[in-house]
Order: C-alpha cells, then sequence, then structure tokens
C-alpha cells in the first residue's frame, strides 16, 4: 500500500509558548483506517486541525498524495473531508443547502445524484429540507459527515465521531465508515473509546502530550491490551512468593495478603486452572478472587508513565 | 481561481437574505417614508430650498448614503461573524479556497444585499416627489462603489470583533454619527464657517457630496474630492484585509 498522508516533525507552539505538537511524524496509507488515540489536550485535535488548515504548524511539514499541505493547499485539501469533533451547523439552513454548499466550497459543480445517495446513506434523506436546528445531536453529527463526504474526499478525518452519540447511534456510524472504507476512502479518527477503536481501526497511533507514543497495527496492540489481571486474596500471609509458583510471576501485596497473577485473554490457554490446582497443591487457602481488565486508559496511564520516565 | 466556492458563499449568505426579505424590503421603506413625513413634510415645508433643489429631494441622496452604509456594513460583518461565532469558519478555512475567494463572497453577497436597498429607498422616494437624477451612470458608480468598501470595512469588522457587542460597536458610536454629520440632512453650506471646516475631516462628507452631485449636478466639495476620498476608503480596507489575510488575524490560531 502507499503513504497517502505523509506527516514529518510537524510541530506546533500556540503564542502563549505551549507546544501542543512536538515534532509528529506518522504515515498514513492509503485505504487504511487509523485510530488515533490519547487523552484530553494530548494533541489529536491539533494534529487534524493542522493537516486541515484551521491551525498554522509552527515547523515540520506535511502532504496529502504527494501535495504540500502548505504550498499545494488547494490540490492538499479538495482530497479532504473533516469531520469536527464540535457539531457546527448553520442553524437556520436545510440540510440539503448545507451539504451543497459544502461541494461548492470544494469547487465541485453540483451533483444532486451524488448528494442524494450520500444522504440516503446516512439515513438523513427523509430530513433533507429540515433546519438544522430542528434535528437531534446523533442527525447533526450526520450532517456533519454528509458535508465532509460531499466532495467525495480521499482521506477522511473524523474527530471524535462518536462522543456523546448513543450506542446504537454508533453502531451505525461504525458501518458507515466501513462502508466507506471498502470504497476505498482513508480515514483517520480521533477517540477516547477502545471499543471503537478494536470495531473498525486497522492501526492504532497513540498520541500524549503532543507526541506519538506508538503506532501499531491493532491486532498486536489488542494482544497487549487484551490482558487481565487475576487478584487472590488469602487467608493467611505469606513471607514470599512459593517457589513453585514461579512460572505464573505473581505480585506478592506489600502485606503478603494477595497474590496478582497477569495473563492474556487471546493466548490459547489463561492458565487458571493450573495455578489454582498450583495454589490449592502449596496449602494456600483463598479467601476471594477477583478479575480485572486493563483498560485503555490503564495502557495510556502506563506509556504516560514511560513517557515521562 | 476557485469560482465555484465564491459563488457557494454567495449562495449562502444571500440565502440567508431571502430568508428574510419581506423584513429586508419593508424596514427600508417604511423607514424611508418615516423621513419623508418627519423631514421632508414637518421641516421640509419650512426649509422649502436647498441650493436650488426642494429640501424633500435634496435629501434622498443622503437617506440612501445613510441606509446603504449601515446596511453594507452590518450584512458584511455578520456575515463572517457568524460562522465565526458559532463554529462554522472550520469549513472555510479547511476548504480549497483563499482568503480573497472567501472576501469575494461574502463581500459580493453583502454588497448586493446593500445595493437592493439603496434602489428600494430610491423607489420609495420617488413616490414622494419628483425625482430627478442628472448622471445616472455616475450615480450608480458612487452607490456600487459605497457599496463595495463599506462591504469591505463590514467584513474587517466581522473578522476583528469578538463578541456581539463589538460587532455593533463601530456601526453605532462611528459610523452613525458621522453620517448624521456627513450632511445626510443638510448642505454644509448651511453650517457657520467654524463647523464647515471641521466637517471637511470627516470622509462621510465627501461620498454624499459626491452622490448628491450625481443627483442635482452640484456638490458641497469638488466630485474629485469624492472620488479620492472614496478610493482611499478603499484601498485602506483592502489593504487592512491584505493585512488579516497575511497574518490569519482572528481567524487561525
Amino acid at each position: 500500500m502507499s503513504v497517502i498522508v505523509d506527516v514529518k516533525d510537524l510541530s506546533k507552539t500556540y503564542e502563549g509558548g505551549f507546544e501542543a505538537l512536538k515534532s509528529v511524524s506518522l504515515q498514513i496509507e492509503q485505504g487504511e483506517i487509523l485510530a488515533l488515540l490519547g487523552p484530553n489536550g494530548a494533541g489529536k485535535t491539533t494534529l487534524i486541525s493542522a493537516l486541515c488548515g484551521i491551525t498554522e504548524p509552527s515547523g515540520g511539514a506535511a502532504s496529502v498524495a504527494g501535495h504540500d499541505i502548505q504550498a499545494e493547499f488547494r490540490a492538499a485539501r479538495r482530497l479532504i473531508g473533516l469531520v469536527p469533533q464540535e457539531v457546527a451547523l448553520e442553524p437556520f439552513e436545510k440540510v440539503i443547502n448545507t451539504v451543497r454548499f459544502s461541494r461548492g466550497l470544494f469547487g465541485k459543480p453540483k451533483d444532486d445524484a451524488l448528494i442524494e445517495r450520500i444522504l440516503r446513506q446516512l439515513s438523513l434523506w427523509e430530513k433533507r429540507d429540515a433546519r438544522t436546528r430542528e434535528l437531534s445531536g446523533g442527525m447533526k453529527r450526520r450532517v456533519l459527515i454528509a458535508k465532509a463526504l460531499c466532495h467525495e474526499p480521499q482521506v477522511l478525518f473524523l474527530d471524535e465521531p462518536t462522543a456523546g452519540v448513543d450506542v446504537e447511534l454508533r453502531r451505525d456510524m461504525w458501518e458507515v465508515v466501513e462502508g466507506l472504507k471498502s470504497s476505498g476512502v482513508t480515514i483517520i479518527l480521533t477517540t477516547h473509546y477502545i471499543e471503537e477503536a478494536e470495531a473498525i481501526a486497522d492501526r492504532v497511533a497513540v498520541i500524549n502530550r503532543g507526541e506519538i507514543l506508538l503506532v501499531e497495527q491493532k491486532a498486536a496492540l489488542m494482544q497487549r491490551m487484551g490482558r487481565k489481571s487475576l487478584r487472590i486474596d488469602l487467608r493467611e500471609p505469606v513471607p514470599a512468593v512459593p517457589d513453585a509458583l514461579a512460572p505464573y510471576a505473581l505480585e506478592l501485596g506489600s502485606d503478603g495478603h494477595s497474590l496478582t497473577y497477569h495473563y492474556d485473554t487471546k493466548g490459547d490457554g489463561t492458565g487458571i486452572t493450573r495455578l489454582l490446582q498450583a495454589l490449592a497443591a502449596e496449602g494456600l487457602s483463598l479467601r476471594d478472587i477477583q478479575t480485572t481488565q486493563s483498560s485503555l486508559e490503564e495502557i495510556f496511564v502506563d506509556l504516560v508513565k514511560e513517557d515521562a520516565a | 481561481m476557485n469560482w465555484l466556492a465564491i459563488l457557494a458563499i454567495y449562495r449562502f449568505e444571500m440565502a440567508r437574505f431571502y430568508r428574510t426579505l419581506m423584513q429586508s424590503f419593508v424596514s427600508p421603506v417604511l423607514s424611508t417614508s418615516l423621513y419623508f413625513v418627519v423631514f421632508g413634510t414637518a421641516i421640509g415645508s419650512r426649509i422649502d430650498q436647498v441650493e436650488g433643489v426642494s429640501y424633500g429631494a435634496f435629501i434622498v441622496p443622503g437617506l440612501i448614503m445613510l441606509s446603504v452604509m449601515t446596511q453594507a456594513i452590518s450584512n458584511a460583518s455578520f456575515g463572517i461573524y457568524f460562522p465565526k461565532f458559532i463554529g462554522t469558519i472550520y469549513e472555510l478555512l479547511s476548504a480549497p479556497v483563499t482568503f480573497f475567494e472567501i472576501v469575494l463572497g461574502y463581500v459580493g453577497a453583502a454588497m448586493t444585499k446593500s445595493l437592493f436597498i439603496g434602489f428600494v429607498i430610491l423607489g420609495t422616494s420617488s413616490l414622494f416627489i419628483d425625482l430627478q437624477i442628472q448622471h445616472p451612470l455616475a450615480m450608480l458608480g458612487f452607490l456600487v462603489l459605497t457599496c463595495m468598501s463599506f462591504s469591505l470595512f463590514g467584513f474587517i469588522i466581522g473578522i476583528w470583533a469578538q463578541n456581539f457587542e463589538q460587532l455593533q460597536l463601530i456601526p453605532l458610536l462611528v459610523i452613525t454619527p458621522l453620517v448624521f454629520l456627513g450632511g445626510s440632512f443638510y448642505s454644509i453650506s448651511m453650517l457657520p464657517p467654524v463647523w464647515q471646516t471641521v466637517t471637511l475631516f470627516n470622509p462621510v462628507v465627501y461620498l454624499i457630496s459626491g452622490f448628491r452631485w450625481s443627483f442635482f449636478g452640484q456638490a458641497d466639495v469638488a466630485i474629485g474630492a469624492s472620488l479620492a476620498a472614496i478610493a482611499l476608503f478603499t484601498g485602506i480596507c483592502l489593504f487592512l484585509i491584505w493585512l488579516i489575510f497575511r497574518t490569519g488575524y482572528r481567524i487561525k490560531s
């Protein structure tokens, strides 16, 4: 696959001196779905804004299909569609007119058949003559997507497309994204939801404090994120992890009352049965057992901690 | 040049105008009629003639200028301020358009709207008085130039304004007094000599005087001075817009 978006050492320092992007480099391949994950204020929106022309980068360069985003901004932007995080629509205008406006703005001639197809795809056709202020939040978000798609972009940026959207609509949105991908559109989406990245992304990039911490295939990342922990509370404290339990790499709680076992749900076997048998063989008596799943947040926290170290 | 984008912005802006067409039409008709009742009939009956022109006819160019200037500013400033306020400006910034094209779209629409209102007032006035226009082409030229320069000025205000109060500030505190004191309803020769000199520092005097010349063939100041004044004002506005474009002032972070 060829690289469609090439970001090289892109940086952004705001007037107050805040460094929102620190020399970010990232290559996005044609036809993939890249999920950009990061906590609030990590630089996700700044990165998207810089690539789309809303924010002026302080340094570095970026290109879309070989067109520099500044020197050849017209050619680059024609290929880009942007769905912003905040729902912003002219409240008194009809749905179909705001979509037509967007197409015109991108220098494309009128094509009502295409607009009808996009509105139908997004279940908005029935609402085409409604004023945008009359629509529900989810509908408004779809109008934003329709506006971003109506000039037939090759690269679509979705900034938190499902924030504040109900579960059903979120799944609809994923279907739309899948449909776009199958039509050859490259998609970059920012999200907080691990489930979202898991459901639709091919690759995942984690950004924090203006730096890309990792870019990885989803499958590999999921394997890491899929780790779970089993905490075993003991009736009697133990001074150290018994030697016989060494293969399980258990962590001993500070008071000696608990042991924690980390395992991988996506592996062939979790090893829990063998561990419990081994515990019984050592004569340890259990008070309680609980499992916890490492969430994306924890992954972030780990990454951020590593980042700070 | 992305002509389709300019057209899209222009159409979108005009759609706002069509939505409130009755309002846009009725309000200048009503205000012009009121001005005629108050100035034309009540005061005009005591003034009779100004420089050989009936007072009723004399105030027509001033009335048109007053409305055209304020309408051009309010339409253009609101046109660009509103997307900033509601956040839809993201679309303009991420589109393959230059700032110049954005200006053409917004200023073109504001010009059209203010021109329309100018003609509505002209039409309404002709119902009250027998109106003669000695230099129709010059009249049209002055009108178009005024619509353009004040729409450009309004665009600058819309970019500069960070809230609705600021949006109203310049039109209310600067433009309205300048227009009222710019000889809309009187000839500056009617003022005491000192005030005549002071008035010459008011740029609006030159615009109204030139416009009035196109109607009656006589002016407070030389027609060349009027043309120079409007060219200077347009030039300053264009320069400021160029600066905004260069620096991304209050648009891009």
